[in-house]
């Protein structure tokens, strides 16, 4: 049984395995990133810049917006103004000038189903990510943001003739007015904090998707976000329900060119897992070095409800990602598997999740996996809270931290309040130097020192790449040594 | 046949001189022992031929069948046959056992070995030397007793075969079974491939054992005596102080 994880040379497959092969679309993904996406010249039809009431209106007057959503981005823009920014972000983003960006960017293209409608140029950045052919192979449905709008929108008749509905928000929002209403912005409220309340004021594309009663869509869907220029930012809002006992598998993917100077990124996500729902919501954020991150991720589940978060922190330069759950229903479950990657001087990766029992029999588990090297920076920020009342509540906190070098930093701050007797909380945490004396014994087993390095962090996250389908483990792997690649030349 | 020739190491250790030129040579087949007080050098001298980044050899020459190897990085040295025992192996938790032997066979024994074969083999070696099997899903010495570390150090030479084995200590903190397999362990591998051996150990008996050619005394960073049995004999019944001032 040992030898599970080596056979054939690959990495164990285990039950979670979706019956696809999505290497194709991952490899695009990491190549892109490491040698072929580049900026390009594209024609863009509308740019609102400065952080203005002015603004607002023109976006939400362009989105041909309900009265209710102008207020909710009028009242935003005051919470924002008025909300402190967070102690704990380095200094420079406390200094950051939302309004030197260009908010809200509108491409010369208009959404379509077929990517023939879309300009060469534009079209380029997803060819280069193969993206068009793995929707074809592997996805259900797919929705495309190019800067701050939703360029391609298309879902697969299997899904649509189960009543399942896939679309930008800013669609939903017109046809589904009802169902988009009760669920936006409810589990997390604009006034949560400063970032939240600027995502509220200039939200734009995303995707809206629900799964109606007792549907399990087999195939994943995705939503694939590109920053295409510097000085940007992009605000979108992702929206998914899950009806009673339904199940759905949510891929997010993220990426940008090179860019001169830095962009900006202040996205949301709603999960809403509804009775005996399940849903499964896997990041792989590969934004190039200049793009500051933050995401803001919330989910709630219902009676025995499950929500599984997966996140790759891989790519940008300072992130800030801390995917939570409020467990409201008896017997609901929540798991976030989270690695971080901080890769050089400068980066930084803020993380943590946060899991909230609020009803009896719940259970969660956290497992945070950072890895720093040339100088980065890993910060670990999360909270596990049982309310009082949340009898026999199980949760699970493990959160590790692997330094490659001396200069690397890595800092945890773990929070547990537990209110209810009746609940077991466990807590790990454990910080890993790599030593010299390690690099010394594997070289002596002829192990070069590149490849002993790779070896010791892929060990170090083995326990993540265990519960991942096949093919992120497989990506993870390859953009971890492609990142150690770069060590090898510093050194 | 191969030979192993140390000329006149000088290393010192955080500027400090451990070793003041050392020279011996060791023969394909034949099993030398490197014997001496605590701290006279012998564990640095084993690390000093291996590379380690912290010992630097400051003069002097590590020549391997005429090719000088002196400054070869560590793993390009165990490509050309070098191995080394660590007397106390450091702990890597995140790296499973069976992955690193897999990796190391892959790379120095069989490069073009079945997954299936090198399994094979693994399984077949852990029972030689008495491991066991549920050790191989742990991570490197994460939890091993210090038997079970210096077992799985034999068990990794009889995997990669090398020309030159040293073995540092092999014989502390094992008991009756434990140094038994690993002085048969040492045989074998001498008859089956001809390997030489440097031995550091504080005790006769694993000699005894192995039947060793020549036994060496390192004191303060220098060889001060050099023999056959007789010299090991002596210094279990004189202790070293008899040794050293004769």
């Amino acid at each position: 049984m040992f030898f599970n994880t080596v056979k054939d040379g690959n990495v164990e497959m285990t039950e979670e395995k979706l019956s696809l092969d999505m290497n194709e679309i991952l490899n695009a993904s990491i190549e892109a990133k490491y040698e072929k996406l580049n900026q390009s010249e594209f024609h863009r039809r509308i740019v609102e810049s400065g952080l203005s009431r002015g603004t607002i209106e023109e976006i939400s007057k362009i989105k041909k917006e309900p009265e209710w959503m102008l207020r909710l981005r009028l009242k935003s823009l005051e919470l924002f103004e008025k909300l402190p920014t967070p102690n704990w972000l380095p200094d420079i983003l406390g200094t950051l000038n939302v309004s030197n960006l260009e908010l809200y960017i509108k491409p010369d293209v208009e959404q379509t189903n077929s990517w023939d409608q879309i300009p060469k140029e534009i079209r380029e950045y997803y060819d280069v990510l193969g993206i068009p052919e793995s929707e074809k192979k592997y996805l259900g449905g797919l929705v495309a943001v190019f800067e701050s709008e939703p360029i391609y929108s298309n879902v697969k008749e299997e899904l649509t003739k189960k009543g399942v509905i896939m679309m930008p928000p800013e669609e939903a929002m017109r046809r589904y007015p009802d169902v988009f209403k009760e669920y936006f912005t409810k589990i997390f409220p604009v006034s949560d904090h400063k970032f939240a309340a600027l995502h509220g004021a200039l939200w734009s594309g995303g995707v809206f998707v629900y799964v109606p009663k007792n549907v399990k869509i087999t195939t994943p869907v995705e939503g694939f976000f590109i920053i295409g220029s510097e000085m940007e930012g992009q605000f979108e809002h992702t929206l998914v329900v899950a009806d009673e006992g339904s199940y759905i598998h949510f891929i997010e993917g993220c990426s940008a060119p090179q860019l001169k100077k830095y962009s900006f990124h202040d996205g949301m996500v709603e999960l809403y897992a509804k009775k005996n729902a399940r849903i499964k919501f896997t990041t792989i954020q590969n934004w190039s070095k200049n793009v500051i991150n933050f995401n803001n991720k919330r989910a709630w589940a219902d009676e025995n409800a499950t929500i599984e978060w997966v996140e790759g922190s891989l790519g940008s330069r300072y992130s800030f990602v801390y995917p939570s759950t409020i467990l409201r229903g008896q017997n609901a479950s929540s798991t976030s598997l989270v690695v971080t990657l901080a890769s050089g001087e400068g980066e930084w990766k803020d993380s943590g999740s946060k899991m909230i029992h609020a009803a009896p029999y719940t259970k969660s588990k956290i497992v945070n996996k950072n890895i720093g090297f040339g100088g980065g920076v890993n910060i670990y920020r999360g909270l596990v809270k049982v309310n009082k009342g949340a009898k026999g509540s199980k949760a699970f906190v493990k959160c590790d931290s692997l330094m490659l070098d001396e200069k690397t930093k890595a800092y945890t701050f773990p929070h547990n309040q537990v209110l209810e007797d009746d609940a077991d909380v466990a807590h790990e945490a454990h910080t890993f130097r790599m030593s010299e004396d390690q690099l010394f014994y594997l070289m002596n087993r002829g192990i070069d020192e590149k490849e002993a390095t790779s070896m010791l962090v892929l060990g170090f996250i083995d326990e993540i790449m265990k519960e991942l389908p096949f093919e992120y483990a497989t990506m993870l792997n390859k953009v971890i040594k492609l990142e150690l690649d770069k060590l090898g030349a510093v050194a | 046949m191969s030979i192993l020739k140390v000329q006149d190491l000088h290393v010192e250790v955080e500027g400090k001189e451990v070793l003041k030129g050392v020279s011996f040579e060791v023969r394909s087949g034949e099993i030398h022992a490197l014997m001496g007080p605590n701290g006279s050098g012998k564990t640095t001298l084993s690390l000093a031929i291996m590379g380690h980044p912290k010992y630097k050899i400051t003069k002097g020459s590590i020549i391997l069948d005429d090719e000088d190897i002196t400054n070869l990085e560590t793993n390009e040295k165990v490509k050309r046959g070098l191995f080394l025992a660590f007397q106390n192996p450091v702990e890597i938790g995140g790296v499973k056992l069976s992955t690193l032997l897999v990796a190391e066979h892959n790379r120095i024994a069989n490069p073009s070995g079945s997954v299936t074969e090198i399994i094979q083999r693994i399984r077949e070696m852990t029972k030689t030397v008495g491991l066991s099997e549920s050790l191989l899903n742990r991570g490197v010495f994460e939890g091993f007793s210090g038997g079970e570390k210096k077992r799985t150090e034999i068990l990794q030479m009889m995997l990669l075969k090398p020309k030159f084995a040293i073995l540092d200590e092999p014989d502390s903190g094992v008991d009756v079974d434990g140094l038994r397999v690993i002085a048969e362990s040492i045989k074998k591998l001498k008859e089956e491939n001809n390997t030489g051996y440097i031995i550091i150990t504080h005790y006769r008996r694993i000699l005894d054992y192995v039947n060793a050619d020549r036994v060496h005394v390192l004191y303060k960073g220098a060889l001060v005596a050099s023999g056959s049995m007789e010299l090991a004999k002596k210094i279990d019944e004189k202790g070293y102080e008899g040794v050293i001032k004769s």
